[in-house]
C-alpha cells in the first residue's frame, strides 16, 4: 500500500509535468468521444463542449435518443411520477455543439472507437460513462436473454420498469412480490430498499394483504435503520426482509415455475424482481480498461483509466474507491475529468479535484430522507473526508422538506446533465 | 511521511495547471497490522472469523456505538459511555487508543495507552478496513482526512479567481438551477455578493441547519468562498 502510494507520486509528478504541455495544440480540433449519454457521459460531454468554447470537437454516442434516467424510476414505481417525467432528450447537448450519434460502441482501439453501425470515430481521449452490466450467473437460474422478460431487473431504467410495475398492478390479491437484492458493489446503494418502499405504498392502497420478501446477501445495507423505522411505521407487517443468515444469500430462482429457493425450500412468488450482481458495461472490458473485479480502476485525482492514459471512465463503471455508484457521483466525477481533459487539450486551468454526493430516498408520502458525503482523492483512492445522513425520528415536517429538497435535486441534475 | 512534504508544492503545482493536490490517508495500514499484532492482539481479534475474546472483536468498530455488542460482558462504565452516545469514530477512537480512561473512567481495557500518534494512526488504518465501506454503504464513516484548504499556501494563491469560482460552482450546480428555479431548493442566482459570503460562513460555522450544505460548504476556504464569489458575480 506504502510503496504505491508512493510510486505513484513519483510518476504522477512526472507524468503531469510531461502532460503540461498542451498535448494536440497546433493540430485540427482536439477530438474527445464520449460513450453512454447518462448523468456521466452526458455531463461531461456538455461541460467539455461548453467550456472549450469550441476548441475541442465533441462526439457522444448513446443508444438511446431518448434516456430514461434510473434514478427517480422508483418514484414512477410508487406511483409518485409519470414515466414520461424521467426522460430526456439530446437536443440542447446538440445546441452546445456536442455530436450526437445514436448507436452502441462494440470496440475501442487505441484512437478510435467502432459502433455497432459500423462507423469508426477516431478520438484523442475517449469518455467511457457506459453504467452497469449484470454479471452472467449471479443468481442462478436466472439469465438476462432468456429471464429478464419474467423476472424483471428493472435496474436499468426503461421498458424494464414498466413491465415490473405493470406485474406489481396485476398481482392477486394477498400474492407474494420477491426482491433478490444485489451483493456489494452495485449501482445506487438505497436503491433497492426505496424500491421495496414504493412497492409497498402501492401495495398498501389496492392489495393491502399483499406480502413482500426481500432476499438479501447483505448483513447490512445503506440506510438500513432508516427504512426499518419507516417499514415498520407505514407498512407493518408487510415486508420481510431475510438477511444471509437465514438464507437470502444463496437464492436460486425458477423463471418456469414462478418459483425462489431458499435454503432448498420452494416458494411460489407472483412477482419476482432479480436485481443481480454487476459489472461495469461491456465497453469497458471491450476497451481493456477492466481488471479482474470487472470494473475500471481509475485515478483518484482525475477520473483517468489507470490502464490506458487516453481513457476516463466515470460513474458506475469506474472503480475509484469510496463513492458509491450512483448519478451524482457521475456527474461530480464528469466534472473533474471535464477539466482534467480540457487541461491535456487545450492547456486549461486544472484545479484540485473535489467531489461530493447525495441520495435522498422516499420511503412514503412526504417521508423523505438522504445520505450524503464529501470526498477527496488520496494517491490510493477517492476518500470519504465527511459524510451525515438523516436521523431516525425527525418530524414530519423536515422529512417532507427533504422529499421536496429532492425534486428540486432531480430538476437541477437532469438540467446540468442534459442542459 | 515524506510524500506529505510534497503537498504544499503539488496545491502549488495544481493551481497552474499540474498534478493536484490530495487528501490525507489516515496511516499506513501496513504498519498499523504489525501494531495491532504488539499492542492489541492479546485480547482482541479482527478479520475473517473475529470473535470475541477477552476484548471484543473489532470488525465494523468504526461507527458502531460504544459497547452495544449483544453478548459481550462490556465494565458499567462503558455501557454509560454508550447510552450516553458515544459512537467510535476516527477522533474518538484516537483518544482512546491514546488513553483509555480519558474516554471511559471505569473500563475493563487494561491497555496503559499508545502515546505515539503516528502509531495510532497507522493502527487506525488497519482497523478502518475492516469496517463498512462508504462505496457500499454511504454513511459509513470517512476513511480519510480531509485536505486542510485553510492552511494551503496555493489557494492563497488564486484569491477571487474567477475561473476558479465557476469550477467550484459546477458542484452548486448538480442541484441550483442556473435559471433560477427554486422547486425545493432555493434558487442562487442573482444574489448580493456578501449575502452569499455571509450565508456561507453561516453553513461552515453549522449556524444555519442544513447538512448538505454544512458539509458543502465546511470543506470551503475562505478563498474559496471569495473564488464563488466572484464568480456568481460575474454573471446577470
Amino acid at each position: 500500500m506504502t510503496l504505491n502510494r508512493r510510486h505513484f507520486i513519483g510518476t504522477g509528478l512526472a507524468t503531469s509535468a510531461l502532460l503540461a504541455a498542451p498535448a494536440v495544440l497546433g493540430q485540427a480540433r482536439a477530438r474527445v468521444v464520449v460513450i453512454g449519454g447518462g448523468a456521466g457521459g452526458a455531463t461531461a460531454a456538455r461541460y467539455i463542449a461548453r467550456d472549450s468554447e469550441g476548441a475541442i470537437d465533441v462526439t457522444l454516442v448513446e443508444a438511446n435518443p431518448i434516456y430514461t434516467t434510473c434514478f427517480f424510476s422508483n418514484l414512477y414505481l410508487g406511483g409518485f411520477r409519470e414515466f414520461e417525467s424521467l426522460q430526456h432528450g439530446y437536443d440542447s447537448l446538440a445546441a452546445a455543439g456536442v455530436t450526437v450519434i445514436n448507436d452502441m460502441a462494440v470496440d475501442a482501439a487505441a484512437r478510435s472507437v467502432t459502433l455497432a453501425g459500423g462507423q469508426v470515430l477516431p478520438y484523442d481521449r475517449l469518455v467511457l460513462s457506459p453504467g452497469i452490466d449484470f454479471s452472467e450467473g449471479s443468481v442462478p437460474g436466472w439469465s438476462v436473454e432468456a429471464h429478464a422478460q419474467i423476472m424483471p431487473h428493472a435496474y436499468k431504467a426503461g421498458p424494464q420498469t414498466q413491465l415490473l410495475k405493470a406485474q406489481v398492478q396485476a398481482m392477486p390479491q394477498g400474492g407474494v412480490f420477491a426482491m433478490v437484492a444485489p451483493p456489494n458493489p452495485y449501482r445506487c446503494p438505497p436503491g433497492p430498499y426505496e424500491r421495496v418502499s414504493m412497492v409497498a405504498h402501492l401495495l398498501k392502497q389496492t392489495n393491502p394483504t399483499a406480502k413482500i420478501l426481500v432476499l438479501d446477501p447483505k448483513e447490512k445495507f445503506s440506510k438500513q435503520a432508516l427504512f426499518e423505522e419507516g417499514w415498520g411505521r407505514h407498512y407493518d407487517g408487510m415486508i420481510d426482509w431475510i438477511g444471509p443468515e437465514f438464507g437470502g444469500g444463496a437464492v436460486e430462482v425458477r423463471p418456469d415455475t414462478m418459483e425462489v429457493v431458499i435454503e432448498g425450500e420452494a416458494q411460489r412468488v407472483d412477482v419476482c424482481n432479480v436485481i443481480p450482481g454487476q459489472v461495469a458495461g461491456r465497453i469497458a472490458a471491450a476497451a481493456g480498461v477492466t481488471d479482474g473485479s470487472g470494473w475500471a480502476p481509475v485515478h483518484p485525482d482525475s477520473m483517468k483509466s489507470r490502464i490506458d492514459a487516453n481513457i476516463w471512465v466515470l460513474g458506475d463503471s469506474s472503480a475509484q474507491g469510496d463513492m458509491p455508484k450512483s448519478a451524482f457521483s457521475a456527474n461530480s466525477q464528469a466534472k473533474v475529468a471535464a477539466m482534467a481533459i480540457r487541461g491535456e487539450l487545450t492547456g486549461a486551468k486544472v484545479f484540485p479535484a473535489r467531489y461530493s454526493n447525495t441520495c435522498w430516498s422516499l420511503i412514503a408520502p412526504d417521508d423523505g430522507v438522504k445520505v450524503g458525503a464529501a470526498y477527496e482523492p488520496t494517491p490510493e483512492k477517492i476518500a470519504s473526508v465527511d459524510s451525515f445522513i438523516s436521523a431516525t425520528g425527525e418530524d414530519a415536517a423536515l422529512r417532507k422538506a427533504t422529499y421536496e429538497e429532492s425534486l428540486g435535486w432531480y430538476a437541477g441534475i437532469t438540467a446540468d446533465i442534459f442542459g | 511521511m515524506g510524500w506529505r512534504k510534497f503537498l504544499p508544492a503539488l496545491a502549488f503545482l495544481s493551481a497552474a495547471g499540474l498534478a493536484p493536490a490530495a487528501a490525507e490517508e489516515i496511516g499506513d495500514a501496513t504498519r498499523g497490522a504489525t501494531h495491532f499484532q504488539t499492542q492489541c492482539s492479546t485480547c482482541h481479534q479482527i478479520g475473517e472469523g473475529a470473535v470475541d475474546r477477552i476484548g471484543p472483536r473489532l470488525n465494523g468498530i468504526f461507527g458502531r456505538r460504544a459497547g452495544s455488542l449483544a453478548g459481550f460482558p462490556y465494565s458499567r462504565s462503558m455501557a454509560r459511555m454508550g447510552s450516553d452516545g458515544l459512537t467510535w469514530t476516527l477522533e474518538t477512537l484516537d483518544v482512546y487508543i491514546a488513553n483509555p480512561r480519558s474516554l471511559v473512567s471505569g473500563t475493563r481495557m487494561t491497555y496503559p495507552g499508545l502515546p505515539d500518534a503516528q502509531a495510532r494512526a497507522d493502527l487506525l488504518a488497519f482497523l478502518r478496513d475492516w469496517s463498512d465501506r462508504p462505496q457500499n454503504i454511504p454513511e459509513a464513516e470517512p476513511t480519510a482526512r480531509r485536505t486542510d484548504h485553510a492552511l494551503d499556501p496555493a489557494i492563497l494563491a488564486i484569491r477571487g479567481d474567477p475561473d476558479y469560482g465557476a469550477y467550484l460552482s459546477s458542484e452548486c450546480q448538480t442541484c441550483h438551477q442556473r435559471d433560477g428555479s427554486d422547486r425545493g431548493i432555493p434558487s442562487i442566482t442573482g444574489w448580493p455578493v456578501e449575502d452569499f459570503v455571509v450565508a456561507m460562513y453561516a453553513y461552515r460555522q453549522k449556524l444555519r441547519p442544513h447538512p448538505v450544505m454544512q458539509m458543502m460548504a465546511g470543506r470551503l476556504s475562505d478563498d474559496e468562498i471569495a473564488a464563488l464569489a466572484a464568480y456568481f458575480a460575474t454573471l446577470d
